[in-house]
């Protein structure tokens, strides 16, 4: 990779709470090129939102508080703007997809309108033109009847239609960067399918880096180039996604890929489930957060926090026996 | 299961749920109707798992609820162990209830949240007068969480205290309070994080192993019910549109749209997804309550026909307990 388009380094995001400081990002440190998509993977409560929502310091403060780290994108640390200027950023230059179209579209205007604001707002683009690019903006996310859906309110459109108005938003001010955060998760398998192939074809016809966070790994696998693997609040794996996917060098990470069903696998096969519970972020073991559960661990991993430490080509790996692991 | 013929536990047939659909300010009346299900059948047999899958509005919850007869139905019959349940009254269903049992989705939803886990667990023991001395009740409540694989002690404590997962299994413990023969699980998984969903998957298998359950799973996700089940029904839009044996229907999947289901689950695999064909069907589901004409699928189906258009394709047995409602598929 040449100079990095993002570069996330050392992020740590802490939200207070009544039983004390909670570390939902702990030390995040990844760098994405231009045109790339990059997965993170994670269960709930494994930082990978939170990690998002800190790069576009969407993070509500208080509680919550971005603590260390920096997040430079096109050369400026994003965490030391101003306000306004972080502003002029948001929609603009990264934009973000979220789960729930329907909570993340202003119910009371226009899908014409919300499409068009950024365009008028940081393209200074006057209205009647930025209207102009919205219809265009809804016929290439393959919105039916672009043109007369411009005055439709995001009610009148079912889940895929708004996730399709969503995408066209994001796309609306051709960012360099898109964060999509769960974006099928509420959505049924052949719509997830057709949002998820027209996010990659339309990122990748104006060449922007897409963020994928996602707890499928099936998803991961059919779209990702590159992937980060969460666990309480820290990376534990990351790589080329098909170096990962052949060779895992986490026990959480081989535990995840033998826990989930697949659809080319003999029906009647034992599926091989990682015991036990996701981590208490309040509550962090002193060494590794896998530890508890994993049926390797020793006295070391549960003394001593391991390293994201190099396991392979662009691989790497934070556990004490990364080069002693099979899948 | 024995050489004979498998004891059907279920028979459904030709069951149709419709919703009334109502307008007017002043004077209520129907304008139409939700055809929620409308004309399914099948079999379950003893000790097996029929999956139910489809997307949204395809009518698999709606059928799990009416086969319990947790709702109305419109026609048709549902027999339960030989017995015809369809006209039973709620005294009647009493006694059968106890028989059926049900597993939700939201694991937060389901239980409440003023209860002790030993009172959500026994309730049902006591609704059905099966409670026993105090003694006997502490003790089949412990059995019961020992069997879904929760600690004694934890009876005394709250749902709050548990996570998903566990809350999941206190569900499934009160389902099998009654001993029940069939119990009916409505997207029991798909609260839960991945690393919890194969745990509760065994759960359901390692059950049925020990005591012999009979289970409709109701789930979205073509992967998870294909692990679990043994024969899977694929609805859309309130019909059953295909129906076999789960290794039949990954293998060589007869209707286009489950063919088309599969075909948008990405497989865990890079290597595999690369040379896949992405074969990705548009369109979303359309409204229950105006099913398009001839058969429901025609809008969005790959290999439409001139006939799909117009005539509503009828299920045809393919043999071997395999059955497929398409025209590509005609006698």
């Amino acid at each position: 990779m040449g100079v990095p388009l993002l570069s996330v380094r050392g992020l740590s995001t802490e939200f207070r709470t009544e039983r004390g400081t909670v570390k939902a990002v702990d030390d995040v440190s990844f760098d994405l090129a231009a045109g790339e998509t990059l997965a993170i993977v994670g269960e709930s409560g494994s930082g990978k939102s939170v990690t998002a929502m800190s790069i576009l310091r969407l993070i509500p403060d208080p509680p919550g508080r971005i603590a260390t780290g920096e997040v430079v994108f096109d050369g400026r640390d994003l965490l030391k703007l101003e306000d306004h200027e972080i502003r002029s950023i948001r929609g603009n230059r990264i934009a973000m997809i979220f789960q729930e179209p329907m909570s993340s579209l202003n119910p009371s205007l226009t899908i014409g309108l919300q499409i068009a604001e950024p365009i008028n707002l940081h393209r200074k683009t006057p209205w009647a033109a930025a209207m102009d690019m919205a219809a265009e903006l809804l016929a290439r996310v393959r919105l039916p009847d672009a043109r007369s859906r411009l005055r439709s309110y995001p009610h009148q459109f079912s889940g895929g239609m708004r996730q399709r108005a969503m995408i066209a938003m994001a796309l609306a001010c051709q960012p360099q960067l898109i964060i999509a955060d769960e974006p099928t998760t509420a959505l049924d398998v052949t719509v997830q399918a057709q949002i998820l192939a027209l996010l990659k074809e339309v990122t990748r016809a104006v060449n922007s880096a897409l963020i994928l966070i996602t707890h499928d790994l099936g998803v991961v696998a059919r779209y990702a180039d590159r992937v980060c693997v969460m666990y309480g609040g820290r990376i534990v794996e990351a790589g080329p996604a098909r170096e990962i996917y052949a060779r895992p060098r986490h026990p959480y990470t081989i535990g995840l890929m033998a826990s989930v069903p697949r659809l080319d696998q003999a029906a009647g096969s034992r599926l091989m489930p990682i015991d036990g519970q996701p981590p208490n972020l309040a509550n962090l073991p002193p060494g590794c957060a896998f530890a508890p559960r994993c049926r390797h661990a020793t006295d070391l991993c549960r003394a001593e926090r391991p390293a994201l430490a190099s396991s392979g080509p662009e691989h790497h790996s934070a556990c004490h026996y990364h080069d002693r692991l099979s899948a | 299961m024995t050489d004979s013929a498998p004891e059907r536990v279920l028979e459904v047939r030709d069951l149709k749920v419709h919703f009334p659909v109502m307008a007017g300010a002043l004077v209520r009346r129907q304008v139409g109707s939700v055809k929620a299900v409308d004309g399914v059948s099948f079999d379950v047999r003893r000790s097996e798992t029929l999956g139910l899958v489809g997307e949204s509005g395809c009518g698999k919850s709606t059928t799990g609820l009416a086969v319990l007869k947790m709702l109305d139905i419109t026609s048709g019959q549902v027999i339960f162990e030989g017995e015809d349940i369809s006209d039973h009254d709620r005294a009647r269903m009493r006694p059968i209830r106890r028989r059926m049992q049900m597993v939700y989705q939201d694991p937060f939803g389901s239980l409440n949240p003023r209860m002790k886990v030993a009172e959500i667990v026994g309730e049902p023991l006591e609704v059905h007068g099966m409670a026993g001395d105090r003694a006997a009740y502490r003790e089949r409540v412990a059995s019961l969480l020992d069997m879904v694989g929760l600690l004694p002690d934890m009876a005394d404590r709250y749902p709050h205290e548990f996570s998903g997962g566990q809350r999941q299994r206190i569900g499934i413990a009160r389902a099998l309070a009654l001993e029940p023969t069939l119990i009916i699980c409505d997207e029991p998984v798909s609260a839960l994080d991945v690393s919890i969903q194969a745990q509760v998957v065994n759960l359901f298998q390692d059950l049925q192993e020990r005591l012999g359950l009979t289970y409709i799973f109701i789930a979205h996700d073509l992967a998870v019910v294909r692990h679990i089940s043994h024969r899977i029904a694929v609805m859309y839009l309130g019909r059953i549109v295909e129906i076999a044996s789960s290794s039949e229907l990954y293998g060589s999947p007869l209707h286009p749209y489950t063919e088309a289901l599969l075909a948008a689950i990405p497989i865990p695999d890079p290597a595999i997804e690369a040379t896949r064909p992405q074969q990705i069907i548009t369109g979303e589901v359309p409204s229950a309550m105006r099913p398009p004409p001839g058969c429901r699928f025609h809008t969005r189906c790959p290999r439409v026909m001139d006939v799909c258009r117009s005539v509503d394709p009828p299920m045809r047995d393919m043999g071997g307990g395999r059955a497929v409602a398409c025209h590509l598929h005609g006698a």
